[in-house]
């Protein structure tokens, strides 16, 4: 589901796997063990892998926040300042050159801009469920409207792999992705979370090719059965015990709930 | 009265609960009016129920204070706002009373968008013997009345009505976090993220726009106002609190638009704790007046500080609420804890502060002696007159017996209002949808 946080085999609540010493620059900590699922990066020190975790959840909840018509701005503020100050400190101290032209960094960039990963909880990628509607929310974060669905959904196999292969993989995927994309892409929350405009949820959805029945589906926690109805998708949302199980959902209910209700709403 | 809070024993008496508690039953404000004799919860439901406290009985002394509710009414209905196809909660964000000027009660209620009036009366008395109507008020055929009678007030059960005065809508873009009373009686202001509007109580049609930190261009923005509140004495100054963690204080009669501050208040930041999360953790959470108005007490994530008027560079007291919390970061910020708004309340002399934290927690300092306390509002320890026993959180290492560790704290239980009575040691603290009401024990 599109809430998965970044590294999706961590707890959403458990306080101890991660970021234990918080983010403090004087704490870096070269052996510090992330629990191992970013074990294939290994070459870049942990504080960079930190701070670049720390910039992918930013730029989901960012995109979660711009999902919804009134965000909450204070939140989204401060998200964004700190989006801002991630990416000024990485232009500073040269991690953005490198990350634009080393392949292994390209990896990350690709991992940062395409947020259809975090669409996806690694069990559902474990048990290789196709699920239509993954991609829509990728689009409207790179630009490209042109990539249908099935499309999107190869790349995002892609970004999910190198985490437990190796990185490989990179040299054959994608090699026109967009250097550009990162800076793109943040323009764009930024633009989306600060207009204020009637229109945009509808602003939103419209780069997005799919229908709200899709989104609907999506929502609703990715059947596998795509052929239900409407409504059958939302009974089934409003009961947790028929969907695809996955605990990190149920933490963001209220979330998704109101996303759902706008969407009916409209 | 005694106000050593370590060693100030703590009786409690509990009001609200619902097993079944749905979303709608959380409570979402807390206050007291000016005399303590009522108090107010406003719920995520739009509901706001009012206690009163009960009349001190000679033949039980020990029911003295336990407050009852009095009345209870749906201040905000959930709206859709057909315009902007938006959704508006009917969420009750602040409650603030007005001073009392009759026999009835007067509220301002808000949400995210609109601010209510509401008019709170008693009646005992009922007129009855209408010519025109019947005792059910319908009326009577006119052949039928064959004489004219006088209506007289007939006594009758105490009823308890609130009625809706006057509505302030369509000032607010953004949503509104703070209501504040002038004390001119007459002028109220309500702040939202960017903007802060000043009102007259008789008029619903206008409002004064007295600060706007909108940019022109939205892409600039990078900070929001949290927090707003009225000097208590004098009617010309107010102060608001932003997200960067500094604090304006503004004098009307500088101009129209209070864009200039009178003062700034602001603390260096300590570049030895300088993180990826030092703006959300010093963003304010809340700002008081302290009732002598000469300080201004903020809450941050993880402090509390208290700031002298007078003094612009630092406050004069900080507080550490939860540092222990200050390693998880992260993981707040992941789970969206990191964004929680607590608030914080004066006791009735500004000697003691108190302010809530995660596990049902809430702490309480004292000024004077400089002692903090750790208390715990939950269903197992507030049986009615228990006594509190203060809790501690152990950090690192070993962890002794009645002490809790930092991993095993509920981050879903948090306390984020509270009340203090105006001139006594009585509390009210919501904890969910729960409400406690704490106060000293009673010999």
């Amino acid at each position: 589901m599109f809430l998965t946080p970044v590294v999706p085999h961590r707890p959403f609540y458990n306080l101890d796997t991660m970021f234990v010493r918080g983010l403090k620059r004087k704490c870096f900590d070269g052996e510090e063990d992330i629990e191992g699922t970013l074990a294939g990066i290994k070459a870049i020190p942990s504080y960079n892998l930190q701070r670049q975790s720390l910039l992918d959840m930013s730029l989901v909840k960012l995109q979660l926040c711009h999902m919804l018509v009134e965000p909450n701005l204070c939140r989204s503020v401060l998200i964004a300042n700190t989006v801002r100050q991630i990416q000024e400190e990485m232009t500073q101290d040269g991690t953005w050159q490198m990350i634009n032209t080393q392949s292994t960094g390209q990896a990350s960039l690709d991992r940062l801009v395409s947020t259809d990963i975090l669409c996806r909880s690694s069990r559902e990628q474990a048990e290789g469920k196709h699920v239509p509607g993954y991609g829509t929310f990728s689009k409207d974060f790179e630009g490209d409207q042109a990539q249908d669905s099935s499309e999107t959904m190869s790349t995002a196999s892609s970004v999910q792999a190198p985490r437990n292969l190796q990185s490989d993989v990179w040299e054959m995927e994608n090699p026109q992705e967009n250097k550009g994309n990162f800076q793109k892409s943040l323009d764009q929350i930024f633009e989306t979370l600060e207009n204020k405009s009637p229109n945009s949820v509808e602003d939103l959805f419209s780069e997005v090719d799919n229908s709200y029945y899709d989104l609907d589906t999506m929502l609703t926690g990715m059947m596998s059965n795509t052929k239900m109805g409407h409504c059958d998708g939302l009974e089934t949302f409003s009961s947790p015990t028929t969907t695809t199980s996955n605990s990190n959902c149920k933490s963001d209910l209220n979330e998704l709930d109101h996303i759902v209700e706008i969407l009916v709403e409209s | 009265m005694e106000e050593d809070v370590e060693t100030r024993k703590i009786s409690s008496s509990f009001l609200r609960d619902h097993s079944y508690a749905t979303e709608a039953d959380i409570i979402s404000t807390v206050e007291f009016n000016h005399t303590g004799e009522l108090l107010a919860t406003g719920d995520k439901g739009g509901r706001v129920v009012i206690f009163q406290r009960e009349q001190e009985s000679k033949n039980q002394p020990h029911r003295r204070g336990e407050y009852n509710v009095y009345s209870t009414f749906q201040s905000h209905e959930p709206e859709f706002d057909y315009l902007k196809s938006l959704e508006i909660e009917e969420k009750i964000n602040k409650i603030r009373w007005l001073p009392q000027q009759n026999a009835a009660y007067f509220l301002l209620s808000t949400n995210d968008k609109t601010v209510k009036l509401w008019k709170v009366s008693e009646r005992d008395k009922r007129p009855e013997g209408y010519n025109l109507k019947d005792e059910d008020g319908r009326l009577r055929d006119p052949s039928m009345i064959t004489m004219l009678r006088v209506p007289v007030l007939r006594p009758m059960d105490l009823m308890v009505e609130a009625t809706p005065r006057r509505v302030f809508a369509n000032a607010h873009t953004y949503h509104i976090n703070s209501i504040s009373v002038n004390s001119d009686y007459e002028t109220y202001m309500s702040a939202d993220d960017l903007r802060i509007n000043l009102w007259n109580f008789e008029i619903t049609n206008q409002s004064f726009n007295i600060v706007d930190i909108k940019p022109a261009n939205m892409e600039e923005l990078t900070e929001v106002i949290t927090a707003a509140e009225f000097h208590p004495h004098h009617c010309n100054t107010f102060v608001y609190s932003s997200s960067k963690g500094t604090i304006r204080l503004c004098d009307m009669r500088t101009s129209a638009l209070c864009d200039r501050h009178a003062k700034f208040f602001e603390e260096p930041e300590d570049p030895s704790n300088r993180s990826f999360f030092s703006e959300i953790i010093s963003s304010i959470s809340d700002v008081k007046f302290s009732h002598s108005g000469r300080y201004i007490m903020t809450r941050d994530y993880l402090t509390v500080k208290v700031w002298d008027l007078n003094m612009e560079n630092r406050p004069i007291e900080t507080y550490q609420v939860h540092d222990y919390l200050r390693s998880k970061l992260c993981s707040l910020y992941e789970n969206d804890c990191i964004f929680d708004k607590f608030e914080c309340v004066w006791n009735g002399s500004d000697s003691v502060i108190m302010t809530g934290s995660y596990n049902n927690f809430f702490r309480m300092f004292d000024r004077n002696t400089k002692r903090d306390v750790t208390l715990e509002a939950s269903r197992e320890n507030s049986k009615p007159r228990a006594i509190l026993k203060p809790r501690k959180v152990c950090v690192g290492g070993k962890r002794r017996k009645d002490e809790i560790s930092v991993d095993s704290l509920d981050f879903s239980k948090k306390i984020l209002h509270t009340a203090w009575h105006p001139s006594e040691n009585i509390i009210a603290v919501a904890a969910t949808n729960n409400l406690y009401i704490f106060q000293d024990k009673v010999n």
